[in-house]
């Protein structure tokens, strides 16, 4: 049997994601396939370069301009029979579209698997990551979703796969239908996917200071990244958002800036190599994850900190 | 027109949870429970539609045991019409969940179902998806805008890279995200008028339903304990310490 893993992309680029979730499935020691649903062919060509594929199944269609779940799981359902595993990253690509195939196919998805330990078992946070839990199918067929931060990289290019042109066939289903996107733009890198990430929280007081995190986010090549406090409050856009219910990262420097380290933040930035937290509250527990803590006022901290990189 | 929203009892959301001793599950013996706050942001989506006059009737339902009325209670206290237990003693998985259910909206006849976009104890984030799918309905998840029109509803979703905005006919299903909302606290009025609110008893029998156990707990325990690190007197050291001991930065 063989592994399908889903490709993410935004049409021009194979998003990091799957490189992780390549790597993931190479664990599983089996034939990988990749499925690309996408509006031109450019998508497949680039993953067939990814290393450890056999063969990158190409769906073509204007309307995977936009990755819709409902188009997304019918291109799986059509090709599942040769296939026994179904990954995809725990993105909320992976999350929209995953459940709904397995439920297509009736099977009971794993999510958020951060390690493999045999074909099947593995393990994944709960509770927001307060607990790990270890879990054994009993399914023929399993779908993870994988939590990408967990796994290496695939190389994007020493690979060399066959890339098969698929036909789209439609089904009853009722589709959504895309209206609009409103994506942020920004030079800086990807915020699960950079090396430093560099997060605000309530303690910035107000969308204006995040400019305090940009400086030093332009000098290091971070991404930034906001607590859900200060998501809620509109100082960051919903996509900065680190945590349970936004997302996890894993970089090799996590700077907190105030943010008082909640366990729902911790879940989305505690497997960072090194953190740093800058609060004022030396109670603050926050600290109790980091590697270096600097107790003072962010807006004394941030500009000296900024001159001195 | 009727909107059904799917509840479920979780541990609340400032509790840590552990272990327990054996390390074979959780130990949620002395924990306090409440409703999953991305189902109470359902339920005010819902009460809110109704209120502006676009719907008439707010069913809630959950599946679970005798103690899942404490939740149907808390949901009829702010606002929902009429409330829906389905019995089991076991906790179910989200398929069977999606299973029961595909059961109680064909029942039921729903023209939209709001429910939360993930269970803050299990972090499946798979219900939602798994419904739509069997039902062959649209599904808009994460949703931090939902706005009816005649036959349809938009919702702005949260994605990885901003706001996607997308439009599904009716029925359909929605997936709640945090910002969709702010949900109100009950007034005890409303608590006590709550205590009046019919909630209708069903069991997996008599919906067909049977589950199984598809994917086992075979352990559970805390994880790896961070090292707390230490303190740094000023930024000087700080950035020496970055450079110079973790070296993470150059
Ligand atoms: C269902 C649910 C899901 C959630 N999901 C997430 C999630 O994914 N991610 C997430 O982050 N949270 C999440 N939360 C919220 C979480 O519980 C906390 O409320 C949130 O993380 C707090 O954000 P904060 O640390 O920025 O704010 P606060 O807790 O208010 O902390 C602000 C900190 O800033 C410090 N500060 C203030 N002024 C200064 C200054 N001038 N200089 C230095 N320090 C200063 C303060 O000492 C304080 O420690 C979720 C909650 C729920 C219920
Ligand atoms: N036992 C349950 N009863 C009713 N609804 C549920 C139940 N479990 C999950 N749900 C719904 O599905 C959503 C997502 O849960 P989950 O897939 O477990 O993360 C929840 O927010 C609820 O709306």
């Amino acid at each position: 049997m063989k592994t399908l893993v889903l490709v993410e992309h935004d049409n021009a680029e194979v998003a990091a994601a799957t490189l992780s979730t390549v790597k993931a499935a190479s664990l599983l020691g089996q034939d990988i396939d990749l499925l690309v649903a996408a509006s031109s062919q450019v998508i497949a060509q680039k993953a067939s370069q990814i290393d450890g594929v056999s063969k990158v199944l190409s769906f073509v269609d204007g309307r995977f301009d936009n990755e819709i779940a409902e188009d997304v799981a019918e291109c799986v359902v059509q090709v599942a029979n040769d296939y026994n595993f179904f990954l995809a990253s725990s993105s909320t690509t992976g999350k929209n579209s995953l459940p709904r195939f397995a439920a297509l196919l009736d099977i009971q998805q794993i999510s958020e698997v951060i390690e493999i330990i045999d074909n099947a078992t593995f393990k994944k946070p709960i509770y927001a990551g307060a607990c790990i839990a270890t879990v054994k199918t009993n399914q023929e067929k399993n779908v993870l979703s994988i939590r990408t931060t967990a796994f290496d990289k695939a190389s994007a290019e020493s690979g060399n796969a066959q890339v098969i042109e698929m036909s789209v066939t439609d089904t009853s289903s009722k589709k959504s239908a895309f209206i609009k996107n409103e994506l942020t733009v920004s030079d800086r890198p990807e915020l699960t996917s950079a090396d430093i990430v560099i997060s605000g929280g309530r303690g910035m007081q107000d969308a204006d200071n995040f400019k305090l995190l940009d400086g030093i986010a332009n000098k290091l090549n971070a991404a930034v990244g906001a607590s859900r406090a200060a998501v809620d409050s509109g100082f960051a856009p919903n996509d900065y958002q680190v945590g349970q219910t936004g997302k996890s990262v894993a970089p090799n420097l996590y700077i907190a800036v105030g943010i008082s380290g909640a366990i729902q933040h911790l879940a989305g930035m505690k497997d960072s190599k090194t953190i740093v937290a800058i609060n004022k509250d030396e109670e603050a527990p926050i600290f109790k994850v980091a590697d270096y803590g600097l107790v003072g006022d962010l807006f004394e901290v941030l500009p000296e900190l900024e001159s001195k990189l | 027109m009727k909107i059904l929203v799917p509840i479920k009892r979780v541990n609340d959301y400032n509790v840590k949870v552990r272990p327990n001793q054996s390390n074979t599950d959780v130990d949620l013996s002395n924990v306090k429970m409440a409703v999953n706050p991305f189902c109470e942001i359902a339920i005010e989506e819902a009460i809110r539609i109704k209120e502006s006059g676009n719907a008439e009737e707010v069913v809630v339902v959950t599946v679970g045991d005798e103690k899942h009325q404490e939740q149907l209670r808390t949901a009829l206290a702010l606002g929902a019409d009429r409330a829906i237990h389905v019995k089991t003693e076991n906790p179910l998985q989200p398929l069977d969940i999606a299973k029961v259910l595909v059961k109680v909206f064909e029942k039921e006849s729903p023209e939209l179902v709001l429910m939360g976009k993930q269970g803050i104890d299990g972090d499946h984030n798979q219900t939602g998806q798994m419904l739509a799918a069997m039902l062959g309905l649209p599904q808009a998840t994460f949703a931090s805008k939902v706005e009816l029109q005649a036959g349809s509803v938009e919702v702005t979703r949260e994605i990885d890279g901003g706001l996607e905005t997308l439009k599904a006919e009716l029925p359909a299903i929605v997936t709640t995200d945090l910002r969709l909302n702010e949900p109100r606290y009950a007034s005890l009025p409303n608590i006590m008028k709550a205590k009046r609110k019919p909630i209708d008893e069903l069991d997996l029998d008599a919906l067909g339903v049977s589950p199984k156990n598809r994917v086992e707990l075979v352990a559970v325990e805390s994880p790896a304990e961070r090292q707390e690190g230490i303190k740094v007197e000023s930024v000087d050291e700080l950035v020496d310490k970055l450079k110079n001991e973790a070296k993470v930065i150059e």
